[in-house]
């Protein structure tokens, strides 16, 4: 790391003279350790998924969820340090409710995004505090369909048809290129969401995880919950069959 | 933050405040601070709300007029609300307390929604949390001026309660605010109490519609359009307006409302 | 549509309807100490002018396995103040591991009571159960938290039937002893629950706010029989905890005209 011992990574208030801000760069690292997370915008609705690393078998099972719901019709799944994950979840919840106090409406994804990528951006300006060390995926169905944005540490964000961020990203974006996002129904994304988990998963050679999947979909009325049991069931048999197969 | 604008920006008041050390929140107010307005009486106003319990459930019927004074102002009002999929409220009093109501409510349900913990509000939380509110303000000396029905059905129990302005809360088979609590409750009584586990829906939603028809028929702030809530363990379901049936033929007999024949 | 009023200045201004927040309730309560028992009890009707708004509203309630609180006045300050009393003793049982004692509940109710002197729960307040010495007791309060140990108490709307009726029976006003004897200081408790069951028939037949339904409490000290409940009908235990004092609720009908 060149970054290091030149003074320049102190704080988020100092760039570095070739223009970068180190203190930036080093919450993107904070994310690359975190367990991947994926969202998938298909033609009815949307998808979400993370591999849930579990760092000890004391752990209850389904604690420390990184998929949250933000309003009826919102879902984030972050991938980063969870604690920052609640702040950044907070603050879009209340985003999400004064948008509906002052205009008696859901609000569409894209001003919660635009809202919550101001937030973040605000961290990177001050010496006094520290970038949030996630990146955040925000899955919605609003009045124009469905929406999928990814906000980084920067406070940059962009929307996507799919998205992965954290450790197994880059497979995770290879497998969902292949995919024909556009013409995939929900349904039939959440067997796919469940295969590039376990995918990614077994190529990090991680230790324990916990697959954690949520939807938004025409079966859901529009509101963002988890992915019904036998359907999970059926994702995660289907994802472990597709790894043996393709082990041989 | 100082929410009167002839405040902002403006330096201190050397006659009041010569060295700068008034907190903000406190700064000296100007002629329109006593201009703050809390006791209030209701000005668009919604009449009585009946309901009952049944055998399967709770069936609650409000007409969709809402008044101004006596003029007939909002003809096609909703006063009846639900809240979640097992409760549903109706309203008296003023509309517009009412549909801040609603407001308040939706965003809690939006609040618990998110929680996604498993648990959701039933009629008896979201009553006691009206009741809580209503009291609250009521202290404050500024009441949100409505009488609320509080009906509904889940884990296979009924729920039925009222609330008012004051905060005073009571549950009973049969309920009636307003108008209806003199002219329509009797007639309740009658129909429904010791029969709550006997009674159809659709013997539930004739008891209601006969009581719709006296009330009115007597009160002048009622209108002949009326929407029935019905919440069962299949979830709360609000019918379409309906028009009430009357016949004012009797009439013709009667000195002073026929053609006159002398 | 508001109504105008000349000022003292002589210019007509609007004036302005006011908001009350008190309403009146009906309904009557009373409790009378025995030597080794208390009894409390109230009718189950609210109302408000002439509607009745319904026929089971409680207004005594159970606050620990010794005491219990009769509440009268304007139901939603009676409600909300029994809830903030429990809230009271339960932050109490967490920090000292048992219930409050009922002189202490008394003084606390006072405590309450006063710190809304100036804008009153509007509420007639009788606590009743039994005292650490094991004696049956009853507090009888005022809005304001004025309070004192009595016998007996009869408050709300029929207060003014009942209250005589009880000095009578109870503390023997204008009663001469026959000859040689001389008036018991307790009543058992058979005696004192017919006196308790003919003070609410009385009062429900000339009270239009009382009737419809009558919950009495009764608490019996650490060793007494409850036998002599047995002949009474619709009795109900209510009793939580070890301690040895034991509750129980006798549930009767009024007259609902």
């Amino acid at each position: 790391m060149t970054s290091i011992g030149t003074g320049y990574d102190l704080s988020a208030s100092t760039y570095s003279p070739d223009g970068r801000i180190f203190q930036v760069e080093y919450a993107n690292k904070a994310v690359e350790n975190s367990g991947t997370a994926i969202g998938l915008k298909v033609k009815d609705g949307i998808v979400l998924a993370v591999e849930k690393l579990v760092h000890s078998k004391l752990l209850v099972p389904g604690a420390n969820r990184r998929i949250r719901t933000i309003d009826r019709h919102i879902g984030m799944a972050t991938a980063g340090l969870p604690a920052d994950a609640r702040t950044v979840a907070n603050r879009a919840r209340d985003e999400a409710a004064n948008h509906r106090d002052i205009f008696q409406s859901p609000p569409p994804l894209s001003t919660i995004a635009d809202r919550l990528g101001q937030f973040v951006q605000v961290y990177t300006l001050y010496s006094s505090v520290r970038p949030f060390g996630i990146s955040t995926i925000l899955g919605a169905v609003d009045k124009n369909g469905p929406a999928l944005y990814v906000i980084e540490p920067s406070g940059v964000f962009y929307g996507y048809h799919g998205a992965a961020v954290g450790k197994g990203r880059q497979l995770a974006k290879t497998e969902l290129e292949k995919l024909k996002l556009s013409e995939l129904t929900a349904r039939e994304a959440v067997i796919e969401a469940a295969r590039i988990i376990y995918l990614v998963h077994e190529d990090e050679k991680e230790k324990e995880f916990e697959l954690e999947m949520s939807w938004i979909s025409p079966e859901t009325n529009g509101l963002h919950v988890a992915v019904p049991k036998d359907l999970f069931d059926e994702a995660e048999s289907k994802a472990r069959e597709a790894l043996t197969s393709g082990l041989e | 933050m100082d929410h009167f604008p002839t405040n902002w920006g403006r330096p201190r008041n050397d006659t009041i405040d010569p060295y700068g050390t008034y907190p903000i929140h406190q700064r000296p107010k100007d002629a329109f601070s006593t201009g703050i307005q809390r006791t209030q009486h209701p000005i668009v106003t919604g009449t009585s709300v009946l309901a009952i319990k049944f055998k399967d459930g709770v069936m609650m019927a409000a007409d969709n007029l809402a008044s101004y004074g006596s003029l007939a102002r909002f003809r096609d009002i909703q006063r009846l609300h639900p809240v979640g999929d097992n409760t549903v409220i109706g309203a008296g009093g003023d509309m517009s307390d009412f549909q801040y109501l609603q407001s308040i409510l939706d965003e809690l349900m939006v609040d618990e929604f998110c929680a996604s913990d498993g648990h959701t509000l039933g009629p008896a939380e979201v009553h006691n949390y009206l009741s809580e509110l209503m009291y609250a303000r009521r202290s404050k000396m500024d009441p949100l001026w409505n009488s609320l029905l509080v009906g509904g059905f889940k884990d296979g129990k009924r729920f039925l309660a009222y609330v008012d302005l004051l905060g005073t809360t009571y549950a009973s088979s049969t309920l009636a605010t307003g108008y209806g609590a003199y002219i329509a409750q009797p007639l309740l009584r009658r129909a429904v109490e010791g029969n709550e586990d006997t009674l159809t829906k659709e013997e539930a939603r004739k008891i209601l519609e006969q009581s719709m028809q006296v009330l009115f028929y007597r009160d002048a702030r009622s209108i002949d359009q009326f929407q029935i809530a019905t919440v069962t363990a299949a979830g709360v379901h609000i019918s379409e307006a309906r028009k009430l049936e009357t016949s004012w033929s009797f009439a013709e007999g009667i000195r002073g409302y026929g053609a006159q024949t002398q | 549509m508001e109504h105008s009023f000349a000022s003292p200045s002589g210019h007509p201004q609007p004036h302005q309807r006011h908001f009350n927040p008190y309403s009146e309730n009906g309904g009557t309560i009373l409790a009378i100490a025995g030597a080794n028992f208390s009894v409390i009890a109230g009718d189950t009707r609210q109302s408000e002018g002439y509607s009745i708004q319904t026929r089971y509203a409680p207004k005594v309630f159970r606050l620990t396995d010794k005491a219990v609180l009769a509440t009268n006045g304007f139901a939603a300050d009676g409600n909300m103040f029994v809830k903030k009393v429990r809230q009271r003793l339960e932050w109490y049982r967490h920090a000292h591991s048992k219930d409050m004692p009922i002189r202490a509940i008394a003084r606390l109710i006072q405590t309450m009571l006063y710190a809304r002197r100036f804008f009153p729960y509007y509420v007639y307040n009788i606590l009743g159960g039994i005292e650490e010495d094991g004696s049956g007791a009853v507090y009888s309060f005022d809005p304001v938290g004025s309070y004192e140990r009595e016998a007996c108490r009869a408050a709300g709307a029929a207060q003014s039937l009942v209250q005589p009726f009880l000095d009578n029976q109870i503390y023997f006003k204008n009663q001469t002893p026959a000859h040689g004897t001389s008036h018991p200081a307790h009543l058992p408790l058979d005696h004192v629950l017919e006196l308790v069951i003919d003070s609410f028939t009385s009062a429900t037949e000339r009270h239009i706010e009382v009737g419809d339904g009558l919950e009495i409490y009764v608490v019996l000290a650490k060793g007494s029989t409850p036998q002599v409940l047995d002949r009474w009908q619709g009795v109900t235990e209510m009793t939580t905890t070890q301690d040895g004092e034991r509750m129980f609720v006798i549930r009767r009908n009024l007259k609902r005209d």
